[in-house]
């Protein structure tokens, strides 16, 4: 599979890896799965529940919530995905995978990342250094689950794509 | 009585490429069970080993997330849209073992 998007979606992306430093971003990639591609044709930005701490312990506890904060992890509140879903659906797009940032941090995934990721979607990743984004990559978890595998990110020019 | 499960984009492998899957059931608990009898491959996602539902996966009646209702004991009505919803989550590597 390979993750195609063009220069606009992933200026978006990169912006609210910006906006949120040094907050973990994370938001949503919407578009099509064809013939091994999933083409990326919305991304949207979507609030990082872990700033509600209460809230989002609820919906997913931490073990360490003293070290586990907003800037080292991020959830995604399920009443919004389920939104998002529903909107897509209606637009007839899908969910095919979500993004994130690790500030201050290579754009590489975690443990932590791995033990909470579903198999299909794609999840990209932003390294924001500084406040700058730097390296974007995406992944895929294995069919087995032990493991991501690096998925190759293609970027249209925007004039290219219209 | 006849209730709809949304299934998510990473789960619809398992239920043979179906966005939605009918099944028979009084209770939010009957009707997952329902679905993973009818589909196998999907128990080890939504369930963990005691029979549990997984704290990675959250499950919506109609717009309520059932933690807020009575859990699986929420009873249903002809009609009703369960969906699942993966919880995503992630951070960065508090030690960084990168190299």
């Amino acid at each position: 599979m390979a993750l195609k998007l063009n220069s606009n979606l992933l200026a978006q992306i990169r912006e609210h890896g910006m906006r949120d430093y040094p907050n973990e971003c994370c938001g949503v990639l919407l578009g099509r799965a064809r013939d091994g591609t999933k083409d990326v044709i919305e991304v949207v930005p979507l609030r990082n529940l872990r700033v509600d701490r209460k809230a989002a312990q609820e919906i997913l506890p931490l073990e360490n919530p003293s070290q586990e904060t907003e800037r080292n992890r991020f959830l995604i509140d399920p009443r919004d995905q389920l939104q998002v879903e529903k909107d897509a659906r209606a637009r007839g797009l899908e969910v095919v995978g979500y993004y994130h940032s690790h500030p201050d941090h290579p754009a590489r995934p975690s443990v932590y990342d791995r033990d909470h990721a579903w198999p299909w979607y794609s999840y990209v990743i932003m390294s924001v250094w500084g406040g700058s984004t730097k390296d974007v990559t995406s992944w895929v978890l294995t069919g087995d689950g032990t493991r991501f595998e690096s998925e190759e990110i293609e970027v249209v020019n925007c004039a290219a794509s219209s | 009585m006849p209730v709809k499960v949304v299934i998510p984009t990473p789960l619809r492998q398992y239920t043979g490429k179906q966005d939605a899957v009918q099944v028979q059931a009084k209770t939010v608990g009957e009707a997952l069970s329902g679905l993973v009898s009818q589909y196998t491959d999907l128990r080890k996602h939504l369930f963990n080993e005691e029979g549990k539902l997984r704290s990675f996966v959250n499950v919506y009646l109609n717009d309520e997330d059932i933690r807020y209702l009575q859990k699986t004991e929420t009873p249903l009505r002809e009609g009703d849209v369960l969906s699942i919803v993966p919880s995503i989550a992630g951070g960065l590597a508090l030690r960084c073992i990168c190299n």
